[in-house]
């Protein structure tokens, strides 16, 4: 049985990605909650820093937070700009501690980002993994010292490739999910 | 786990918003202000472990901030945040004690090693003072020289008494080592990893005795600018050793047989219920039954602190510890002052022997300290000791005629090698008159 209130996952670039249903997928069968992709434009123009040529990732999250369809429920961002938070060069993504919004950007996901050739998979791989951080931050969870568990805090994306995809035994009974392992 | 705490300070509301909520994910507990006033009032609720701080700020500015933080809590680590502009003040405010600087935008991964590594020597310093803490009380506790009958009882009892958190009182003169008779039963009680906290309750004016033992909130009187934990709180987990008990007045009575009871109190200018767990050891020189019976000393709290009292001899009484004693403080202070360790001639021996020691082993202590650093020959001699031949026994002070007459019987009979009847011929009186007066003042052959 699905728990309460639903994961909606919200692509806010004009073209979603390739992998955008792979993705909600991917999130439906790790996590307890229903996943759909929630179709409902945010504007990302008031939120670029033509100083930082960034998105300002705060300003951001309260916009999707405005297209929340149902109070008891959950919604993620993910977009490819580059996203940031005034005192730090950069964010993968952002997270209400306990709260409904988690957003996300797969700009410094890419292989091509570091010079390397792309890689599809291990972009999806990577992605996923930052869906469950930022969703594990919603679910009240904080960084845990753990290298192998999703929610061990990510300031490379070698780290975010040397982490699982799932919550460690710590952090899982944590979030008190119903009889859930990963799978 | 108790959380660490974070304090940001910076006028810029998104810098401190999304500093917040960095900190947050990373598990702290985060606290924000916009100025350093308003810092400075958030101090209120106790120290934190980490401190942003931003350079420049309206009013106070993060160097004067980072002064006033440090005033209040000297090992508080401060990080500071400062534009390109400003790293030459960022450089003065690290001079001035801070533990780093960042200029902003800070790389995410910079900022994380950094307040890692800051909580890490945090962490490291504490550890450091606590060790040294345990390292210092097994130190003192150590070296307790007894071979008299007397104080072999005592040293046979201290493991038993250990064992059990029952309150003891020391009891003896000045001078005859009952802080060392306190630090012993810590260091052979399961306390001996926490440390042992010692107050001179004599040496402190009662009007300060109180914060000093309950410790004091921030305003609690003129001058208490800070929360401060008092002695009580410090000693939780490990031993409270107050000396010189016998001189805390009938209100600190009242207060400390409070705490007795409960283990609970709260500090000056507070209203929250602190719990410690101690296990309290008392020492006086004093004769605390004549206190109760005078009225000085409340009676109920006598029998509060009274459960063992260990009463510790005045070293004229143990005269066999003496020669022990001192070797002990010369290899003591020969080990301290890098010097070779040496013999006591016979004749300096004689008058270590023959010696009051109205200051018991504290002043004996101080005679061989005296003597090893002026004496320039291999043997110590008796030109070394800070006494002559003339000042050997019951001198022309306050002795009285019976203090004085035990003495002379103890002299003769350790120049007679406890033989009675060629002590009673040298002292001019019979064998059974020498008998009974060994047996009325307790003399030890």
């Amino acid at each position: 049985m699905r728990s309460p209130g639903s994961i909606y996952v919200s692509f806010l670039d004009p073209v979603p990605p390739p992998w955008a249903r792979t993705l909600v997928e991917e999130l439906g069968g790790l996590l307890p909650q229903e996943a759909r992709i929630l179709d409902a434009p945010v504007d990302l123009r008031p939120a670029y820093s033509p100083e930082r040529n960034q998105y300002h990732a705060t300003l951001l999250l309260a916009s999707l937070l405005r297209t929340l369809p149902d109070p008891g429920a959950r919604i993620l961002g993910v977009t490819g700009v580059d996203l940031y938070i005034p005192v730090l060069t950069f964010v993968f993504g952002q997270a209400q501690l306990a709260g409904p919004g988690a957003i996300l950007s797969t700009y410094r996901l890419h292989n091509e980002f570091y010079g390397l050739p792309p890689d599809p998979d291990m972009l999806l791989d990577r992605v996923i993994k930052e869906a469950m951080h930022e969703l594990g931050h919603c679910f009240g969870m904080v960084h845990c010292p753990d290298f192998r568990c999703v929610m061990n805090a990510s300031t490379y994306v070698e780290e975010v490739d040397l982490k699982g995809d799932w919550y460690c035994r710590e952090c899982e009974a944590r979030m008190e999910l119903p009889g859930r392992t990963p799978g | 786990m108790k959380k660490r705490r974070i304090l940001i300070v910076d006028d810029e509301h998104s810098v401190r918003k999304s500093l917040q909520e960095w900190f947050l994910e990373d598990g702290f507990d985060v606290q924000t202000a916009e100025d350093g006033h308003q810092a400075l009032l958030t101090l209120d609720s106790g120290p934190f472990d980490i401190y942003i701080v931003d350079l420049k700020m309206p009013g106070m500015d993060g160097i004067t901030l980072q002064k006033r933080i440090l005033e209040g809590y000297p090992d508080a680590a401060v990080i500071i945040l400062t534009a390109y502009a400003s790293v030459d003040t960022a450089v003065e405010a690290l001079k001035l004690g801070a533990f780093d600087y960042v200029t902003k935008p800070v790389d995410p991964d910079e900022l994380s090693n950094l307040v890692r590594n800051a909580l890490r020597q945090k962490d490291l310093a504490e550890e450091n003072v606590r060790l040294k803490e345990t390292v210092s009380e097994m130190g003192l506790a150590s070296p307790i020289v007894g071979e008299s009958p007397g104080m072999r009882r005592i040293l046979e009892i201290i493991p038993t008494v250990a064992e059990t958190d029952s309150t003891v009182v020391v009891l003896g003169e000045s001078g005859t080592g009952k802080e060392l008779i306190a630090r012993a039963i810590h260091a052979q009680s399961k306390r001996r990893f926490a440390p042992l906290v010692a107050v001179n309750c004599g040496s402190i004016p009662e009007t300060l005795l109180g914060s000093e033992l309950f410790g004091h909130e921030k305003g609690a009187f003129t001058g208490a600018q800070y929360r401060r934990k008092g002695k009580i709180e410090l000693a939780h987990g490990g031993t409270l050793f107050l000396d010189e008990i016998g001189d805390i007045t009938p209100k600190m009575q009242i207060d400390l047989l409070r705490v007795l009871e409960s283990r609970r109190f709260t500090r000056l200018g507070g209203n929250q219920e602190i719990h410690s767990d101690f296990r309290l050891v008392c020492a006086t020189n004093k004769n605390l039954e004549e206190l109760v019976a005078v009225g000085d000393f409340r009676e109920d709290f006598y029998y509060r602190i009274k459960v063992f009292s260990i009463e510790l001899p005045p070293l004229r009484e143990r005269r066999d510890d003496i020669l022990p004693l001192a070797r002990h403080f010369v290899a003591k202070y020969a080990r301290a002052m890098g010097k070779a360790e040496k013999a006591i001639s016979p004749e300096a021996r004689e008058l270590l022997e023959g010696h009051r020691w109205a200051g018991n082993v504290r002043e004996l202590e101080n005679a061989i300290e005296r003597a090893m650093v002026i004496g320039r020959e291999p043997e110590l001699l008796p030109e070394d000791l800070p006494f002559r031949a003339h000042a050997t026994g019951p001198g022309p002070d306050k002795l009285s005629l019976e203090a004085m007459e035990k003495e002379h019987i103890q002299r003769v009979l350790r120049e007679m090698e406890g033989n009675v009847s060629r002590s009673a011929k040298a002292l001019g009186i019979d064998r059974a008159t020498l008998y009974s007066k060994i047996r009325k003042y307790g003399i030890d052959r």
